[in-house]
């Protein structure tokens, strides 16, 4: 059977790939449900089950957002598991510690420097601060797997990876229990300062790569993604051991929103696609690729991953905008007012906006692209940081 | 002529509808909000001319960079992305939806070759069932076709994911809302108003009464956001709009009645909660309900929406101690005043309007640096806050200002209670020239729990005509009888000189003298001038000592016995005395009692632009959603009778197209019996 599908390069790793991460083709409906296998099945009534149990546990003392919520996150971590299998195993992971973590502090904060396992595992911080040694090992282990052609430190990496993004989740939702462990008015989900979102931003960074890295079956665009969470992780450090920024504070009136527990982490999933898309597209510079000579992947694949970290970023970052908004005109009085927090992040939404329709315009090649991703991730970080160290605003949140 | 014209029109739709207009459209319109994010908008125009200076402010203020998203030429970048947007929705349109109905049927075999996907085998099924098989496929799969017979074969057309395009129209026509609904809230209405309404600003600051028609806007105006300020049992039926440097009264239809403010505060003593008990009072109806708004939790009524923005004092009863700070022999003197009244103080006898700025019954500061004696600020382990231990209520605090009769005012910030300061009480008042500076503090020792001490002392030590007496007191205690006149004389008259020096000008004074008159010659040492400074910081002690008893006496109280106890005491009065000097006011007020009375600050606004902006919203994310996770695939299947040939095209280039095409052919070999590897691996 002769078969031309050019380019042929960018198929073969997807051809090599073993069909467990294939996508899930809107084309092949019937066959995607015919593809459950048992873990599947299995991992879909566990949500089930759990979600059943914290509503029979805690239903009373819930409005009715925090129904809706709970009961939604059931099709969603569901329909994940599903088209990204490995992640099951991340949230059963993530699921078993941070309940450890609580089920081990018995309700006393103290316990935390009494306990082993909280002292030097599940402690929100402690957890944290597992989460920033394993990104950094991992870094170097896929810039060794890179160089030396190694497959094993690739692999090592994304062992790695996957156990820092577990650890940081844990620190998470630990450390939101440890809030309420503070008093019950203190008590809030843990991505209200410029701390917490640090290590969500890693967390959800590093979990977009490692689909990818999945989806295309190459380990090779790690050593650069894992470079902008180390960054990140430095600066987290950095933040928390100079300024202390990692306690805990109660929050401002303006915080107290629901709105918040969505318009943030859609944000975040935002930045980790521009992130990731900008890592991708310095892999793609001619520079890079003759530098690394055969060592990274395809420009092709380098080009998709773009493609599709940016249409994820855009995406989520188009709804946190709106969500932002509807935010706004509840406790600002107006959907919109030109507060510059607003206003960068409207200029990070056009700017990629502009990337997609370059994509689409006739005789725009892609190492311009390239450097439009790189600058956008910097236009990104500006709206993310700068505009908190620069600029005044209503945003009172995360200035440093 | 017309032609020319025609093709003009066509060419400059073909460029505004253009992909490449788009981009930099939006390019323009990120840059000009760059533009507005990084200079501050809507400052007063004096900020501007510090920042810019002379030359550039006019300038920037003419570019409109002081409000630019109200500039017309930022109106004129979205308008046009308006217009585009339209024109590109228009223009696509019926190619789009032809792409959407069509199938593309009659493609021919020559082209479908020249598709970047085909692939081609030989089927091994007979002919007659391979349609069959074909159709039962792409069914399977989720295509939707329409099958050709033609004299080259049958051509099975098939298509999926045309909703991606319904995604491309609803995401633009949204941008078009968005737009829209936007321009209509913005302050455009406001400015239409002022332009063709005839409606002029006025001052921001003279009573309501005063403010004339022209500067009222009726309650039906479009739209508009501005500020209440209502006092605890008082209300308002009008929002203040801040309209270029000047204000309007945007009139409700309501009228809103604050009950009562609340703040809830954290144990760390951080705002929790700013509540606002509102009793609101339809206009027309007559009727009224009550109802509380918090930040987050706003209020919507007749189309406005209230909301809690902030707070301020509604003017709290103040009960004040006036102390004399110029000699006199008067007891304190009891004083009312409202916070925000202005005071004349002839009455007292000073030349003097006392203005009460602010007041503030509960003041948490932070009185220490975060610990960090643990390793890392204490990071690991559970994430308890430190900080919370520092934070500390200072009790009442009050700010007034002090207006001379030329107009020349010093503000100044007082506590009510007693600051303890290295375990030490003091009276703590901070003064300040201008409102740039910092406020410099004065702190008044405690003698035990009376603040009275120090204020005699006081009195006594800047009292020329008490000087003498004070001198001669001070000697008598220092020499005994048995020292002869001249040397007692000497002393008396070095005491009296000290004194007069100091009450000059403090310590300066007094280290400017020694060096004029001691030391004319060069060759005194450092250590002589020491010697001589604590001669004289000793000789003011003894006088403060003296200045005390002699207070005590007049005031009945026992003399007491010199003690090293007394010390601390002695010397931080003789600190304060010095830094007095410098306090620039005759008088100290001291808080005695207050009777608290809040105002709430709420924000009224109306934007009927927000239905249309929402419906956009929600539009534009599943537009955007379906454009970018809705593929778009056309596949082709033309059956000959020696060969099947399988060509498939989609809207956008990426891999997993590919891999789709992979997929569909194995699929299609497997269906028409032919033993099928799927794609073949490339090295
Ligand atoms: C804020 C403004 C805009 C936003 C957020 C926006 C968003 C998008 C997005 C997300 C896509 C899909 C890109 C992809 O699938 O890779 C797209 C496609 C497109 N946009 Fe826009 N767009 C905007 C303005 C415009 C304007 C002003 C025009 C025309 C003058 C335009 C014309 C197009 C066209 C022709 C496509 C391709 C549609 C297709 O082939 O399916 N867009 N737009």
């Amino acid at each position: 059977m002769k078969l031309a599908s050019s380019p042929p390069s960018p198929s073969a790793p997807l051809a090599v790939r073993e069909t467990e991460t294939a996508p899930p083709m809107p084309s092949a409906r019937k066959e995607w449900l015919k593809r459950r296998d048992f873990g599947d099945w299995f991992y879909a009534l566990a949500l089930l089950a759990a979600a059943s149990v914290a509503f029979l546990r805690y239903g009373e003392a819930m409005d009715g957002y925090d129904t809706a919520i709970l009961a939604l996150h059931v099709p969603i971590l569901a329909a994940l598991g599903w088209a990204w299998r490995p992640f099951r195993l991340f949230a059963a992971a993530v699921a078993a510690l941070s309940l450890a973590g609580i089920w081990l502090y018995q309700g006393d904060l103290a316990r935390a420097e009494q306990i082993f396992f909280l002292k030097y595992l599940f402690s929100s911080q402690t957890a944290i601060a597992w989460m920033s040694a394993f990104f950094f090992i991992a870094t170097g282990a896929y810039w060794i797997g890179l160089l030396a052609r190694s497959g094993f430190a690739g692999r090592t990496g994304s062992v790695l990876t996957w156990a820092a993004a577990v650890m940081g989740a844990t620190g998470l939702f630990v450390r939101w229990y440890e809030s309420w462990l503070l008093g019950p008015e203190i008590g809030h989900i843990p991505i209200s300062n410029l701390y917490e979102v640090f290590v969500l931003f890693s967390l959800f960074t590093a979990l977009l790569y490692l689909f990818y890295e999945g989806r295309y079956g190459t380990r090779k665009l790690g050593a650069f993604a894992l470079l902008v969470i180390s960054v990140s992780v430095a600066f987290l450090l950095w933040y928390a051991f100079t300024r202390g920024a990692h306690q805990i504070q109660p929050l401002v009136p303006a915080l107290q929103s629901y709105w918040m527990k969505i318009h943030v982490p859609a944000n975040f999933v935002g930045y980790g696609g521009f992130a990731l898309a900008a890592m991708a597209g310095v892999a793609y510079l001619p520079g890079l690729q003759k530098l690394f000579a055969g060592r990274l992947p395809a420009p092709e694949v380098l080009e998709d991953v773009m493609y599709k970290a940016i249409a994820i970023g855009f995406a989520f970052f188009t709804i946190a905008t709106i969500l932002g908004a509807l935010w706004a005109a509840e406790a600002w009085g107006r959907y919109w007012s030109w507060d510059p927090k607003e206003t960068f992040a409207l200029i990070v939404w056009l700017n990629y906006a502009v990337w997609l329709h370059l994509r689409l315009t006739r005789g725009v090649r892609g190492t311009m692209l390239a450097w439009w991703a790189i600058a956008g991730l910097l236009v990104t970080t500006f709206a993310f940081l700068g505009v908190n160290l620069f600029l005044s605003g209503l945003h009172s949140y995360g200035s440093l | 002529m017309q032609g020319a014209a025609a093709r003009f029109l066509a060419a400059l739709i073909e460029l505004l509808s253009s992909m490449r207009f788009a981009v930099s459209l939006l390019t323009m319109l990120a840059i000009a909000s760059v533009i507005g994010a990084v200079v501050q908008q809507n400052e007063p125009a004096n900020a501007y001319l510090n920042q810019f200076g002379q030359f550039w402010e006019p300038v920037f203020a003419r570019m409109g960079l002081y409000t630019v998203y109200g500039s017309n030429w930022f109106l004129a970048i979205l308008a046009f992305l308006v217009l585009s947007t339209t024109l590109c929705i228009i223009h696509q349109s019926v190619p789009m939806l032809r792409e959407m109905r069509g199938f593309r049927e009659h493609a021919r075999e020559a082209s479908l070759r020249l598709f970047a996907r085909h692939a081609n085998f030989a089927p091994a099924l007979p002919p007659a069932a391979r349609r069959g098989a074909v159709t039962a496929y792409l069914a399977g799969a989720g295509f939707r076709f329409r099958v050709n017979e033609r004299e080259d074969g049958v051509l099975v057309a098939a298509r999926q994911g045309a909703a991606g395009r319904i995604g491309y129209f609803l995401a633009h026509a949204a941008i078009v809302l968005i737009c829209v609904g936007g321009l209509l809230d913005g302050n455009l209405p406001l400015a239409l108003q002022i332009r063709l309404g005839g409606k002029v600003p006025t001052s921001g600051d003279q009573p309501v009464a005063r403010i004339p028609a022209s500067a009222r806007l009726d309650p039906d105006t479009w739209s508009y956001h501005g500020n209440l300020y209502i006092p605890e049992g008082g209300s308002a039926d009008f929002a203040v709009l801040g309209a270029n440097d000047g204000i309007l009264l945007q009139s409700l239809p309501f009228k809103v009645a604050l009950k009562r403010f609340r703040i809830d505060y954290y144990a760390s003593g951080m705002p929790r909660r700013y509540a606002s008990d509102l009793v609101i009072t339809d206009n027309d109806s007559g009727e009224s309900f009550e109802r509380t708004i918090e930040v987050n939790k706003p209020l919507e009524y007749r189309g406005v929406t209230l909301f809690q923005s902030g707070f301020d004092d509604g003017g709290s009863i103040l009960r004040f101690a006036l102390r004399d700070l110029v000699p006199s022999r008067r007891p304190p003197h009891p004083l009312d005043g409202e916070v925000g009244a202005r005071l004349p103080l002839a009455g007292m006898g000073y030349d003097y309007t006392l203005e009460i700025t602010g007041f503030r019954p509960i003041n948490v500061e932070n009185v220490a640096p975060p610990s960090d004696d643990e390793p890392f600020g204490g990071f690991f382990g559970g994430a308890r806050p430190q900080t919370s231990e520092n934070l500390r209520n200072l009790g009442p605090v009050f700010t007034f200002k002090l207006r001379d009769a030329a107009g020349q005012a010093r503000e100044f910030n007082n506590y009510m209670l007693p600051l303890e300061i290295e375990g030490r009480k003091y009276l703590v008042s901070g003064v300040r020239a201008s409102q740039s500076e910092a406020f410099h503090y004065l702190r008044i020792p405690l003698d035990g729990d009376a603040a009275d001490t120090w204020f005699a002392i006081r009195q006594i030590f800047f009292d020329p005509e008490r000087h003498a007496a004070l001198a001669r007191r001070f000697t008598e205690r220092s020499l005994d009888a048995a020292d002869e006149i001249t040397l007692r004389d000497r002393l008396r008259e070095t005491a009296e000189n000290t004194l007069a020096l100091f009450a000059r000008g403090g310590l300066e004074a007094i280290s400017d003298f020694i060096e004029k008159t001691e030391f004319t010659d060069r060759s005194a040492t450092e250590e002589d001038r020491q010697h001589v400074g604590a001669a004289f910081i000793q000789i003011l002690q003894g006088l403060v000592w003296d200045a005390w008893m002699s207070a005590r006496e007049a005031a009945g109280q026992t003399a007491l016995e010199t003690s090293d106890g007394h010390a601390p005491f002695i010397r931080d009065t003789l600190l304060a005395l010095a830094d007095s000097i410098r306090y620039g006011a005759p008088l100290y007020l001291q808080l005695t009692g207050y009777k608290h009375r809040q105002a709430t600050i709420l924000q009224a606004a109306r934007a009927p632009g927000k239905p249309l902006v929402y419906t956009g919203s929600f539009l534009l994310a599943l537009g955007v959603f379906a454009m970018l996770y809705i593929r778009e695939r056309r596949l082709f299947v033309l059956l000959k009778d020696d060969e099947a040939l399988v060509a498939m095209s989609s809207n956008r280039k990426t891999i997993d197209t590919d891999e789709t095409f992979a997929h569909h052919c194995a699929g299609l070999a497997a269906a028409l019996g032919t033993a099928s590897a799927g794609p073949e691996e490339s090295p």
